[in-house]
């Protein structure tokens, strides 16, 4: 669903800029964040959208794009998100 | 987690290193309790919970120091196993651990895993005679060759880091409790001192000079529990900002520790020098706080990085640009802040 997309993104948007940064970018390899980013991000996911991130989501195909995390909430709150 | 800081402030008032002890242990049960599969939750916390075991934290090494993206411990796959290869430092309660979280890397991806203390190609060397918190029971582990199942590893590569952050933001929270803890016991020594020394003719407490120290350190005292008291309430609402909050309380109670710890020798005269009286140890203890779980320049560092990226924000949401520019993604680069001397 675009509209986790265009949170996520304003969430990503209270740390770097994002007008360059594509939905399929890799913002781990892209040098955009790190662990401490990681940390809070989850937390955010977390009290945000009211989920749990267990120990089988963390892994980098779940985080490393906006694509990635928008579907990763899809899966956790019963919605599709189209990549 | 505030009734947990008030825990810590009061076990730091007294001992530094019995306070340490429930730190490094708390970190590695939070970090299995947030991160750990099925079967290592069900093994091991049971056993962290009765004190049946203790756990220890392996992540600073001899030439990483507090940097965790410049560890060189490597795990390599061996079938459905890994052989860990490398050296931990200053692991704080490592001579008697039964369970360290050691922090590696896995085709150069930070991961972490849960090692055993029997497990062969582990061996733990003890480290003595350190300047503060000489309870500590400070350790270094060598792994060679040293085998581990995959059910051990805790997050997947990638999220080391991140898995370490875990135990790290709970053990950055306890050392600026503990840190408020010694700043009060070197204000209940000076009271004590000052109440009862005469010099000049009148009680120290009567000299206006001493009433000087005093008040700073009661000032500071007070500023660094309520910060920590604010960065606990925000830790306790899984508020993600508590990040900020809890560097920023263990920068001021780490420093504010030293400050106080400073004066209260300098009230206590020559027998402030002295093992005879606490301001001695307390001293070298708070000097201990300001480089564990983050040198205060590592606070110092992230504090500033995090304030500007919080200006260029709302910079961003004026519509107008603080720098005149576009930063390359490695300027946009959190300033790593992943510092754990132990």
């Amino acid at each position: 669903m675009s509209e986790y997309k265009q949170i996520v993104r304003q969430f990503f948007s209270r740390f770097f800029r994002t007008d360059g940064l594509d939905d399929a970018d890799d913002v781990f390899a892209g040098g955009y964040v790190n662990s401490l980013f990681a940390i809070q991000l989850i937390a955010w996911l977390e009290k945000e959208f009211s989920i749990t991130i267990e120990d089988d989501d963390l892994q980098l195909t779940n985080f490393s794009t906006i694509n990635s995390i928008a579907q990763m909430l899809g899966r956790k709150v019963g919605v599709v998100v189209p990549a | 987690m505030v009734t947990y800081g008030i825990l810590h402030e009061e076990l730091g008032r007294a001992c530094s290193s019995v306070r340490t002890l429930l730190t490094v242990h708390d970190m590695i049960a939070h970090t299995i309790l947030r991160w750990g599969g099925a079967g290592l939750k069900e093994r091991w916390l049971p056993l962290l919970a009765k004190g049946e075991a203790i756990g220890a934290l392996g992540i600073s090494e001899p030439n990483a120091g507090s940097d965790i993206n410049a560890v060189e411990t490597v795990a390599v796959a061996d079938g459905d196993e890994f052989l860990l290869h490398g050296q931990k430092k200053w692991i704080s309660f490592g001579q008697i651990a039964d369970l360290y979280l050691v922090l590696c890397k896995y085709n150069d991806l930070p991961v972490a895993f849960l090692v055993e203390r029997d497990r062969p190609g582990l061996s733990v060397e003890p480290i003595n005679d350190m300047f503060g918190t000489r309870g500590s029971m400070l350790a270094l582990a060598t792994f060679k060759h040293c085998r581990v199942p995959k059910e051990n590893m805790i997050g997947k590569p990638g999220f080391g880091a991140t898995v370490a952050q875990t135990a790290l933001g709970l053990g950055r929270y306890s050392v600026a409790c503990g840190a408020v803890g010694i700043a009060q016991a070197c204000l209940d020594a000076c009271y004590e001192y000052a109440n009862s020394t005469k010099r000049s003719g009148a009680f120290l407490k009567e000299h206006q000079l001493i009433q000087q120290m005093i008040s700073d350190i009661i000032t500071d005292s007070v500023a660094a529990r309520l910060l920590c008291r604010q960065a606990g309430a925000m830790r306790e609402s899984g508020d993600f900002q508590d990040i900020m909050h809890t560097f920023i309380a263990k920068y001021h109670a780490s420093t504010a520790a030293m400050r106080a710890a400073d004066r209260a020798v300098q009230i206590h005269g020559a027998n402030g020098c002295s093992p005879s009286y606490p301001v001695e140890r307390l001293m070298r203890d708070a000097k201990i706080m300001e480089i564990i779980e983050g040198s205060t320049q590592i606070q110092q560092i992230t504090i500033a990085n995090l304030g500007f990226q919080e200006f260029e924000r709302q910079k961003l949401m004026a519509g107008g640009d603080s720098a005149g520019h576009h930063a390359s993604a490695p300027e946009r680069r959190q300033v790593e802040f992943d510092a754990v001397t132990q």
